[in-house]
């Protein structure tokens, strides 16, 4: 029964303190684990030179395309950064939509300049007529 | 508890439970994935690639849930050193692995139609990669120690140790950016961002992926437990032929 109880309680000894240690590394950890910057994150430090991700939505009305080049603004209702890309488009990149976009920011125009383009996908999935019947009642919004 | 951990009272009890629990997993795994891939409309993003969703979201749930319940037959064995609790351990990993294993592969199919591409290192996809390998080093290290025959100790103790990456997996997309969506249902808020036409056959196959998983856990012990049988009787049979 002793024995028992002194297994019990290292157990759990240790698994608080793995608990914390995993608490205090993640939590240096913090921003480095991130996928992606989303304008605001930019806006509030100096415009890094290196490859980084933006990720945000695709502003409404704002894809103009060029023949293989496009240009569009990424948005998180608060700032704005604005893309080029050439190349081809993942099927789901549309207006109103999430996308992630890899490459480097001029720091003299503040235009991203994109090699790679990833659309995100949101948690809701429903059928199309449902989608058509909320984009009615302005519910939801179905980008293009 | 310890009632039912005798190991002759427990085969007793699988040998009726186990193909109820496989039937209902069969019944329910092709309820749920007819109605998902043949009677169900396609999503007003994705179209048809949302029925990859039938398979990945239940592997998914059950590579993690697996890893819980694995975790907590490792703390049994530790603690109150039961033979059953080991056998159980050693009866989840593989099946926990499989499911995983699934989860990312149906994963990255979706991904590269819907993302563009077939994987990426944001922390949901890493931290579910992470487990598939918990699961590999725990069958490596439980397999030496079983073919030592000894107590599964380290095993144990790793299995613990790789429960840190569940709420790491649960929460990746919430404390940091991810190419991974959101979770779409909440336990807490009995809420869902799924549509009541998507969500039942969903949950129609979750329920019948973990009826499957009991099933297989239940089938390995048996199995197990017949063989630690079996070794023991030839053993005896050689002493007394010697």
């Amino acid at each position: 029964m002793k024995a028992k109880h002194q297994r019990l309680w290292l157990v759990v000894g240790a698994l608080t303190a793995l608990g914390g240690a995993g608490v205090l590394a993640f939590s240096t950890l913090g921003e480095k684990a991130t996928y992606f910057y989303a304008p605001s994150d930019l806006a509030k430090g100096p415009a890094p030179t290196d490859a980084i991700r933006l990720g945000g939505m695709v502003e409404k009305g704002s894809i103009q395309r060029d023949g293989e080049t496009i240009r569009f603004v990424v948005t998180d209702m608060a700032k704005t950064v604005p893309v080029t890309y050439t190349g081809i488009l993942p099927d789901l990149f549309r207006e109103g939509q999430g996308v992630i976009a890899e490459g480097k920011i001029d720091p003299a125009t503040g235009r991203f300049t994109a090699e790679t383009i990833l659309a995100k996908h949101d948690e809701k999935y429903m059928p199309p007529e449902v989608a058509g019947a909320m984009k009615k009642t302005g519910a939801v919004s179905t980008g293009g | 508890m310890h009632r039912y951990a005798n190991p002759t009272r427990f085969l007793k009890i699988a040998r009726v439970v186990t193909p109820i629990v496989a039937l209902l997993g069969m019944a329910l795994t092709a309820a749920g994935l007819w109605i998902g891939l043949f009677a169900s409309p396609p999503d007003y993003q994705q179209g048809e690639s949302v029925r990859i969703m039938y398979v990945h979201v239940p592997a998914a749930w059950l590579g993690a849930g697996g890893y819980m319940s694995l975790a907590i037959a490792s703390a049994t064995a530790l603690i109150w050193r039961h033979p059953l609790a080991t056998i159980a351990a050693r009866a989840i990993a593989p099946a926990g692995a499989a499911f995983t294993a699934i989860c990312l592969i149906s994963g990255s199919l979706w991904g590269k139609p819907t993302w563009g591409t077939y994987w990426v290192w944001d922390a949901r996809l890493t931290s579910m990669l992470i487990l598939l390998f918990l699961y590999l080093g725990y069958l490596a290290l439980s397999a030496s120690e079983a073919e030592k025959g000894g107590e599964a100790r380290a095993s144990s103790i790793l299995a613990l140790v790789g429960v840190i990456n569940l709420p790491i997996i649960k929460y990746s997309v919430e404390w940091w950016n991810t190419l991974h969506q959101g979770s779409s249902i909440s336990v807490v808020n009995a809420s869902s961002k799924i549509a009541p036409a998507l969500l039942t056959p969903l949950l129609l196959s979750v329920a019948g992926f973990s009826f499957l998983f009991a099933a297989i856990v239940l089938m390995r012990m048996r199995a197990m437990l017949a063989q630690q049988r079996v070794d023991a009787r030839s053993r005896r049979m050689a002493e007394a032929l010697a």
